[in-house]
């Protein structure tokens, strides 16, 4: 099944190189972005100011509801039992002493359960959600360690939780295909990414590599990792007639609304999903099992539920990252050019999923070398399927390639910073394309003399302070900007001047709503308070999904269309006794509640005032987003200069983080306040995973054996220093508001950062991720 | 979670008369207890609440401390005379847990809380002899990085995870009972079993025995104590070795010396053999490391924790370099 899938993606992947190839040599003005946004040259707006969250008090004063917070009328609780085997068979169920039990309304089994049909694997489909494409409780087979096998319904939390303990199930066991190193010696095949092969030559790599005076060659690898978002995954499900209503913590409500309705076999607009509010997504919050279950449940019991997954629910059933295992080498002449650049390696999926952990993409764009050899290699384990985890393929793929860079600048004996200059590129390196906006350079220089990198010592080992070892490591991060089909908005202007724009996009806690807000109010030329931003809503139009730091594009393509579809109308309103009458829309601008002529603003005429004159209580038009066929005509990348100060124990081989900068350049920042949170927030993860992120994951069973924040450890308080933020701010002239997503790119290149001011300190390289203690004694 | 009867327990008397079924536990603060009910690797029937007794710090007539075992976590740490005093017990409580935790934790709580061992922890799905005697050990071949390197059986290898146990451990403290046949005390040191074939068992407390105080002795060189604990973040992790040590040094030579050690066995473990070698000694990181190399040359390291027993060398002979003044 998962060969023909490929197949298929294959063949999607050729057909969108042959429109590649003409999109990349078509006019700039032929592609979205090439007129620049006007709201670029719009410099005293509401865009780039530092607004607080709107949503701040709000959260502040406990009054925004999350998925686990929506009261309904007869209201069922939810437990789960999880499968302690990885494959098999289920044997006997016996739910007597757990119906039996206080409170319980009813143990939902494969037995039981409603029959639908298994999830639609997200990247299958343009609005395909599913973290895998397994049956959901439909049979008696157990393909994964945790999969869940019954769920018990009661009156309260509590009574579920206990009943639960009473469920008895009896499996046969199969031989189950865990552990790494076995699946890897059977055998492995080239990942497929969004339709593409992770494999990439040019020229001959290898013999360049073996000819190159200067070369460095080494292997890497990163564990698994699983999410961890404060709020826990969490839904609340109900059934009013043949619609179903689902309050979710979601990162894409179209995406899930379109699945599970395929699932149940009804219409899409038959499933209604709300995420007002998100306690933290970084790709965990999409479609798995919670929200198929308790819907089934909801059906089967006849009442709402609500199914609040346990922290050990998070692990047992939303994917996490995959393992990978790296090798970098590189060779370089005498100054420091490349002249080959071999990335590859191998890491796991599943059978039932399409999303293969993609380590070299940052290496496509990255360095300007002769000769390229990429390529990712996957197997396919036993486990829960694995998922996009903040900057898939980039987070642990520039650990390896930036550790690289840092062990061929000392091979050379030239600064790091000093090598990447050397082979900063003209041009995209692998696609030949230009790129939109790339100002890495003016980063580094920005964040070197900020971070005082100058007082670095070339020679590792140098700086001793007491018991702690100092030292000073650079790396550099980059994420792609992305902008995905499906984006489209409605904006409805009503006769007193309030702007509403709707589109099903999320607020995860990083700051969206207010941004828009901004955006919204330049573009329509409106106050703040002026403007509305509607979202978290499956029935408002977009397929919008959170992912991929291309929200905010996505919403502003969108808008932006919508705008446009806005002045048209607005036009047509506006009769002949406007002071616009016989303007077409591409004269014309939103400004000070009104439109006016582009180079004669006082050629005005407010919202209010046309409407006013047409009688009309609103205006609501609606449009889409074009195709993003800009990220086929540039190279599209954001970049980052990161700098670490560490202090590793001489004595306890501790390593603890000092300091930390990151110096970005990512277009133009919306809202400088909640991007710094983005970013910082992207750094600590990025400190997490190099120095204490780790499943254990036991290959004899499949079993994740830390499924709890005690034990699985993300940085805390102490572990994170000042960290210092700065940008570029140049704004990317063929992107909606010059901006470039800035979700993700924080916790790339700090892994590698942080790894090579370990080796500035003690001289010890570790190329195993995480850094702990044991590695440095 | 399995149901259960809460009762409150209104003297120590009544707590007893209370216990008097074996499947009744004596609540504290509930920080470990009240997890593994909801883990269901604990099931009893019924608790009787002892956090409400014996929550004063007494000052004795021979210049001791008597902690009542139901005196929070927070409390004990920041008493003016265990801060000035007791330096490694202050240090202990602080260095453990969170600070919530620690305002909800008791005494007496602290020390009978159960290992993190992960499959200790996983009723579900792995076998472990301390859950279920017989049952077989998933951490043996398994993730053991964080287990015992000393007294260690092949029946479990789990660690205690107190961090105020060892400092209590080596400052000589002494853990007073009550049960239904009288009062008795022991050494806090000798509270906790190590394995052997009953690694259900964690202390020598009998049933329904209920730990009301805690004895902190006369100890003038005290006052030279620390706590030093080794983890993989700089909070909220558990040791992977700790050692909490007081040293008392006059005219260049060791006249006494107490030690214990965190992380690295089924409870704390008062490293008697490094005391031995170092009594009478000179003060030198000569002296610290052999003492060091004396009480771990019987570690046994599994497959994942060898790098615990260089670990624990360097750290007991920094801690010990530390006291005596030196830089290590």
């Amino acid at each position: 099944m998962s060969i023909l899938k490929d197949a298929k993606d294959l063949l999607q992947g050729a057909v969108q190189g042959a429109m590649g190839k003409a999109v990349a040599i078509a006019p700039d003005s032929w592609m979205p972005g090439g007129e620049p946004d006007p709201l670029i040259a719009m410099r005293h707006g509401h865009v780039g100011r530092p607004h607080s969250r709107i949503d701040g008090p709000l959260k502040v004063s406990g009054s925004a509801p999350f998925a686990a917070e929506f009261p309904m009328e007869g209201m069922a609780y939810a437990s789960l039992v999880f499968s302690p085997i990885a494959k098999g068979r289920i044997l006997e169920i016996d739910t007597t002493s757990a119906e039996a039990a206080p409170g319980v309304l009813a143990v939902m089994t494969y037995v039981n359960a409603p029959r639908i049909s298994p999830p639609p694997v997200f990247l299958s489909g343009a609005k395909a959600a599913g973290g895998d494409d397994l049956p959901v409780m439909q049979e008696d087979v157990v393909r994964w360690n945790g999969e869940p096998v019954a769920v018990v319904l009661a009156e309260t939390q509590e009574q579920a939780d206990h009943a639960r303990s009473l469920v008895h199930i009896v499996y046969e066991a199969r031989r189950a295909l865990i552990d790494f190193a076995e699946a890897k010696a059977a055998g492995s095949r080239t990942a497929v990414f969004m339709g593409e092969p992770l494999h990439l030559e040019i020229g001959d790599a290898d013999k360049a590599l073996a000819d190159a005076p200067v070369r460095i060659d080494s292997s890497y690898s990163t564990p698994r990792h699983n999410h961890n978002a404060i709020e826990l995954h969490a839904v609340t499900a109900a059934w009013e007639g043949d619609t179903l209503r689902i309050h979710d913590a979601s990162q894409l409500v179209a995406h899930t609304a379109w699945s599970i309705a395929q699932m149940f076999g009804i219409d899409e607009k038959q499933v209604v999903i709300t995420s007002p509010f998100v306690g933290g997504g970084f790709g965990g919050k999409c479609l798995w099992q919670h929200q198929v279950l308790a819907s089934m449940a909801a059906k089967l019991a006849g009442r709402p539920v609500r199914l609040v997954l346990s922290r050990e629910g998070v692990y047992r059933i939303v994917g996490g990252r995959s393992p990978t295992e790296q090798r970098v080498a590189l060779g370089a002449d005498r100054e420091g050019r490349l002249k080959a650049l071999v990335h590859s390696g191998t890491t796991a999926k599943t059978a039932s999923n399409m999303m293969a952990e993609p380590f070299i993409v940052a290496t496509k764009s990255a360095y300007a070398s002769e000769t390229f050899k990429l390529d990712v290699r996957a197997v396919e384990l036993d486990m829960l399927a694995n998922t996009f985890m903040r900057a898939p393929g980039e987070a642990v793929g520039t650990f390896a390639l930036e550790s690289a860079m840092d062990e061929l600048a000392e091979a050379l004996g030239i600064d790091p910073i000093e090598l990447r200059m050397r082979n900063e590129p003209e041009k995209d390196p692998t696609s030949g394309l230009p790129f939109s906006s790339r100002n890495v350079t003016e980063a580094w220089r920005a964040g070197a003399q900020r971070f005082g990198w100058d007082r670095r010592d070339l020679v590792p080992r140098m700086v001793r302070d007491g018991e702690w070892l100092v030292g000073m490591g650079c790396a550099t991060g980059t994420y792609p900007y992305y902008r995905m089909p499906g984006g489209a908005a409605r904006i409805t202007i009503t006769s007193g001047g309030h702007a509403t724009v709707d589109i099903a996009a999320h607020e995860m806690g990083m700051g969206t709503a207010t941004a828009q807000t901004q955006v919204a109010a330049d573009r329509l030329g409106l106050a703040m308070d002026e403007v509305t931003f509607r979202y978290g809503d499956s029935t408002l139009p977009g397929v919008v999904l959170a992912g991929g730091s291309q929200q905010t594009a996505s919403i502003g393509a969108a808008v932006s269309a919508a705008h446009g579809a806005l002045v048209k109308e607005l036009l047509k309103i506006a009769g002949n006794d406007s002071p616009l009458a016989g303007l077409k829309p591409d004269e014309v601008a939103s400004r000070d509640g009104g439109l006016c002529k582009r180079d004669e603003p006082e050629r005005h005429e407010t919202y209010v005032s046309i409407l006013g004159r047409a009688r009309q209580a609103s205006v609501s038009v609606e449009a889409e987003a074009p195709m993003p066929l800009e990220t086929q005509h540039w190279s599209m990348h954001s970049h980052a200069a990161m700098f670490c100060e560490v202090r590793v124990n001489t004595v306890t081989g501790e390593p603890r983080v000092s300091r930390f900068l990151g110096s970005f350049d990512c277009g133009r920042i919306l809202n400088p306040k909640t991007a710094t949170s983005q970013f910082r927030g992207g750094i600590i993860m990025g400190l997490g995973l190099a120095l204490m992120e780790e499943t254990q994951f036991d290959e004899r069973k499949g079993r994740v054996m830390n499924p709890s924040l005690s034990e699985y450890h993300v940085p805390v308080h102490m572990d994170v220093p000042e960290i210092d933020v700065i940008w570029t701010d140049i704004p990317d002239p063929h992107t909606p508001m010059g901006a470039r997503g800035i979700g993700e790119i924080g916790i790339t290149g700090t892994a590698a950062a942080v790894a090579n001011a370990i080796y500035n300190a003690t001289g010890r390289r570790v190329r195993d991720l995480p850094i702990t203690l044991d590695k440095l004694l | 979670m399995t149901p259960f009867r809460y009762s409150r327990a209104t003297d120590v008397a009544d707590a007893i008369r209370q216990s008097g079924d074996c499947n009744t536990r004596y609540l504290g603060g509930g920080t470990n207890l009240v997890d593994l009910m909801r883990e269901t690797v604990e099931r009893p029937e019924a608790l009787v609440d002892v956090s409400g007794l014996s929550r004063d710090i007494e000052e004795l007539p021979d210049g001791g401390l008597l902690i009542g075992a139901g005196v929070r976590n927070t409390a004990l740490a920041e008493h003016r005379s265990v801060r000035t005093r007791y330096p490694a017990l202050s240090r202990a409580i602080l260095a453990g847990a969170s600070a919530q935790i620690r305002n909800m934790a008791t005494v007496g709580g602290n020390l009978l809380q159960r290992t993190r061992c992960a499959y200790f922890y996983d009723d579900d799905g792995s076998r472990c002899n301390k859950r279920l005697p017989g049952q077989g050990c998933d951490a043996l071949e398994g993730f053991n990085r964080n287990h015992a390197i000393l007294g260690a059986s092949p029946s479990c290898v789990a660690v205690h995870p107190s961090d105020m146990a060892v400092a209590l451990a080596a400052l000589d403290g002494v853990v007073h009972l009550h049960g239904a046949r009288g009062e008795r005390s022991f050494p806090v040191a000798d509270l906790h079993r190590l394995p052997g074939d009953r690694p259900d068992v964690d202390t020598l407390l009998e049933p329904g025995e209920l730990i009301t105080a805690i004895e902190l002795p006369p100890l003038p060189f005290a006052a030279r104590s620390t706590y030093r604990k080794v983890r993989d973040r700089s909070s909220y992790a558990f040791a992977l070795v700790s050692v909490a040590a007081l040293l008392d040094v006059e005219d260049g030579r060791i006249r006494d010396v107490r030690i214990a050690l965190g992380g690295v066995a089924h409870k704390p473990w008062r490293a008697f053999k490094a005391e031995e070698v170092l009594r009478g000694g000179p003060p030198r990181a000569a002296a610290f490391t052999a003492a060091a190399d004396a009480e771990l040359a019987d570690a046994k390291p599994l497959a994942g924790n060898g790098f615990k027993i260089e670990l624990a060398r360097r750290t007991i002979a920094a801690v010990l370099g530390e006291l005596a003044g030196e830089t290590a």
